[in-house]
């Protein structure tokens, strides 16, 4: 394909219809077979949402398919063409998971509190079985259909039934005995020998076969894979008031509004369900003894961390830059080689190795420079901080010193000499002239760098894991932590149970101070009126 | 102050060195003058690089000295031998090498897509003009600001609910780690290709187009090959970045067998830091050193790259 004629000739020369050439029925059919694929799968997963019974989901599928065959198969319309794959990506992953954290910070979403009310009241009856006194013992063989185990079942009158764990006992009256008139065999199944039995305790034990769908008719549990007997829930629930009663004890367990069911004296059973609890989480992390302090301090540590960060990176780049921005000197290329090596290594592995030279007991750098002294690097709260920021430091000054060095080399060099020649000596020519100059192009870097150590996650928990820790909660949050580590914590630590809702709602927290400060400082350097 | 002394000013000042004679004072002298011109730059060379330096040396002898705990890696190559990357590779929980093959497919196959996306979209923002564009451009950058971790909880749940429906695209899944990825590819890539495509002449397309090429085309043909220098950067750039990105994949990939080297090696020294040293070193080189050797081959066109961005915005 000839790319550039010459103006004159493709001035006048004809322009071919599109469609005409081999490359056009080539594309169509490349479009046409992606389409296809895509199409395909959509269909799919329709389908499976369809026999899900999720109905929102399905009606936002099938829009979102009908919308991108509509941008690929109609005329006209080209940006959209281009755009539409990036854009998907970006709306489901990007744009609305972040309205999704929005949501779930005003929900109790977390442990305990992971689904509907329907699924906690199953839950919780399931759960709640206690063997009931004094019943008839069933005698029962293990077999096994598909690798699922289920009970057959000889109770104490002679019928033969079986079942297995959600799907009620049915009359097997099939099966095969033995002398005794205990059903041992039945057609489709296979039964589990006595090693088998020993060597799948565990499973056997979870073997729950209800007595009928109705949860409170009972159930049929085995402990040594030869005897059964009946469970039934401790606790009945009425569907008409929406209550959980103790059988032994009569307590009433009520809806509290707050997804759960709890007590008349306080006392709240286990499992919940997930409501919506407005601006909960906002109130509890501003107002709960165990998160508001360690909060305080999160964020105050966040702010410092990130200012220090991009100030002392920049102050030793710029200082670097200024150094080596000498044509003839020496050595400059290896300098610069070496200096840069801290930027390309992985920054996950820099925190771990840091936090190996910085153990207090067998580490390189008290063993080796402070002699075998115990200081405390990691464990001490001020000292951490430091370790933390001289980390970062190592981490971040490559970048600065390479973004100043370009910078610096494409500063015109009229200015320079213009200062020189008014007679101003090179500090001054540096701070007045240079460093203004410098800043108007580098400052969207330093925005950029702010936003990025506010959020700079590897270095923090690779380093120190946010420790020390606090002395004032429980959750495990620590000295230097910071706000995204804390919501890390919160949401997939092992200290405390799981709280998806807190950590959303402090996830919307940082968004917002995000949010605040880029607006602010992005009006100061004016660099989104370059966009035209 | 000296740090910041203009080069040029000293220079002129210099005596030639052959044009006198008295040897010993003027040594001290050119000396003392040599120190504030650039001696001084030197041992700040010398200094900052020892800084630079000296725990990627400490890595590196940790990972050639079999001893294998902490204490024994302080005396730097007392003992070099291949043991710790034996180790490594023979530990059957810890599956090094897959955990290096799995960083490597979903680097290279998000990066490829990455650059893929963020070329069409910036093709469109640089060769069309359409109702909305700049409203777009502005929401990309605007976006960008918000990095995908804030949302990790809500990509999780939300993983954890395509399981339900796609089990081969929720949670445990390196494809859909590699989905959640490419959330991310629009936003500052888009803007950094966008200032390059808009370097390449208009009348380049406009010509192909009289030829008869098609749009397609002249993306493909004419476009792409004479971008390729921003391509490189945004595409190294992207694998650089998810080489280390821990968050998200250590929600997602739960299986030891399906993890990334980020997750995979911390947990290697989450537990016991002191006692598996040797061979997280030895792991922490390997891992360390395609990124590394990568991103000195292309460090031209990457620094090229960041003020090219910066300055154009």
């Amino acid at each position: 394909m000839s790319t550039l004629a010459p103006p004159d000739r493709s001035t006048t020369r004809p322009r071919k219809k599109p469609g005409s050439t081999a490359d056009s029925t080539f594309g169509l059919l490349v479009k046409i077979t992606l389409l296809g694929l895509v199409d395909a799968f959509a269909v799919y997963v329709m389908i499976t949402l369809f026999f899900q019974e999720k109905w929102l989901i399905l009606i936002v599928a099938a829009s979102v398919t009908l919308l991108i065959n509509w941008i690929y198969l109609r005329k006209g319309g080209l940006p959209a063409k281009y755009l539409a794959p990036g854009i998907f990506f970006l709306v489901l992953f990007q744009v609305f998971v972040m309205l999704y954290s929005g949501y779930v910070a005003f929900t109790n979403y977390g442990d305990g509190h992971n689904s509907t009310k329907a699924d906690a009241v199953s839950a919780i009856q399931l759960s709640a079985q206690q063997r009931v006194p004094d019943s008839p013992a069933y005698r029962v063989s293990i077999l096994e259909r598909n690798g699922e185990l289920h009970l057959l079942a000889t109770d104490p009158d002679g019928d033969v039934s079986v079942g297995t764990t959600g799907s009620p006992l049915e009359d097997a009256s099939e099966a095969v005995t033995d002398s005794t008139g205990r059903a041992v065999e039945l057609e489709g199944y296979r039964t589990l020998g006595f090693a088998e039995i020993l060597t799948n305790q565990a499973d056997i034990l979870a073997v729950t076969v209800p007595f009928s769908d109705d949860p409170e008719d009972g159930s049929l549990k085995t402990s040594d894979g030869s005897s059964a007997y009946v469970y039934r829930p401790s606790l009945s629930f009425d569907e008409a008031t929406s209550t959980f009663t103790n059988l032994e004890t009569g307590a009433t367990y009520t809806d509290s509004g707050e997804g759960s069911f709890t007590s008349a004296d306080g006392e709240q059973l286990s499992t919940g369900w997930k409501v919506n609890v407005g601006f909960d989480n906002f109130a509890k992390a501003f107002s709960d003894q165990n998160i508001r302090g360690p909060l305080l301090q999160v964020v105050l540590w966040t702010f410092t961390f990130a200012i220090v960060s991009v100030l002392s990176t920049f102050a030793l780049g710029l200082f670097l830059a200024n150094a080596f921005n000498l044509p003839d000197l020496r050595g400059k290329r290896v300098y610069r080689i070496l200096m840069i090596l801290p930027y390309a290594f992985p920054a996950f592995l820099a925190g771990l190795v840091w936090s190996g030279l910085l153990n207090p007991e067998f580490g390189f750098v008290n063993n080796t420079f402070f002699g075998g002294a115990d200081i405390p690097w990691l464990t001490d709260p001020l000292l951490a901080k430091v370790s933390v920021l001289v980390v970062n430091l190592w981490l971040g000054f490559p970048y600065m010193f390479l973004v100043c060095t370009g910078a610096l080399q494409s500063l015109p060099e009229e200015v320079n000499e213009a200062a020189r020649m008014d007679g101003a000596t090179a500090w001054r020519t540096f701070t007045a002239i240079k460093l203004p100059l410098l800043l108007v192009s580098v400052a969207p870097l330093l925005i950029a760098s702010f936003a990025f150590n506010f959020n700079n996650f590897n270095v923090i928990y690779m380093l120190t894991d946010g420790g020390p820790r606090f002395g004032n909660t429980t959750a495990n949050i620590g000295h230097t932590d910071i706000l995204i580590t804390m919501v890390y914590e919160i949401a997939f630590g092992t200290g405390v149970g799981r709280d998806y809702g807190l950590a959303s709602a402090l996830s919307i927290i940082i968004f917002i101070i995000v949010a605040v400060v880029s607006a602010i400082s992005f009006r100061q350097t004016k660099a989104l009126e370059d966009i035209n | 102050m000296t740090a910041f002394t203009e080069p040029r000013a000293t220079a002129v000042a210099e005596p030639h060195p052959q044009s006198t004679g008295k040897i010993p004072e003027r040594r001290q002298r050119t000396f003392s003058q040599w120190f504030r011109h650039k001696g001084w730059r030197h041992v700040v060379g010398v200094v900052t690089t020892l800084f630079a330096v000296f725990p990627l040396i400490y890595v590196l002898s940790a990972a050639l000295n079999s001893n294998g705990t902490m204490v024994g890696s302080n005396a730097l190559f007392s003992q070099i031998d291949g043991g710790n990357f034996e180790a490594l590779f023979t530990n059957p929980s810890r599956p090094f090498g897959r955990w290096f093959i799995n960083t490597m497919v979903i680097g290279v196959v998000t990066s490829a897509a990455t650059v893929f996306l963020g070329a069409l979209a910036a093709y469109a923002f640089s060769r069309m003009r359409f109702t909305g564009r700049r409203i777009s451009l502005l929401t990309l950058l605007i976006l960008q600001m918000f990095p995908q971790l804030l949302a990790v909880v809500a990509i999780f749940l939300m993983l954890n609910a395509i399981t339900d429906i796609v089990p081969w695209l929720g949670l445990g899944s390196q494809l859909g780690l590699i989905m959640v990825y490419l959330g991310g590819a629009l936003g500052v890539n888009t803007y950094l290709m966008y200032g390059f495509f808009n370097t390449v002449p208009k009348s380049l397309d406009e010509a192909a187009r009289i030829d008869g090429a098609s749009h397609v085309q002249v993306f493909f043909t004419i476009i792409l090959p004479l971008v390729t220098p921003i391509l490189a950067v945004v595409g190294l750039l992207a694998f650089i970045g998810l080489s280390s990105e821990f968050v998200i994949a250590s929600v997602v990939l739960t299986d030891p067998d399906s993890q990334t080297l980020a997750v995979g090696l911390y947990s290697y020294v989450a537990q016991q830091r002191s006692e598996n040293w040797g061979v997280f070193a030895a792991g922490a080189v390997l891992a360390a050193v395609p990124v590394m050797a990568l991103f000195l081959f292309l460090q031209k066109y990457i620094t090229n790259g960041l003020v090219a961005g910066s300055v154009k915005g």
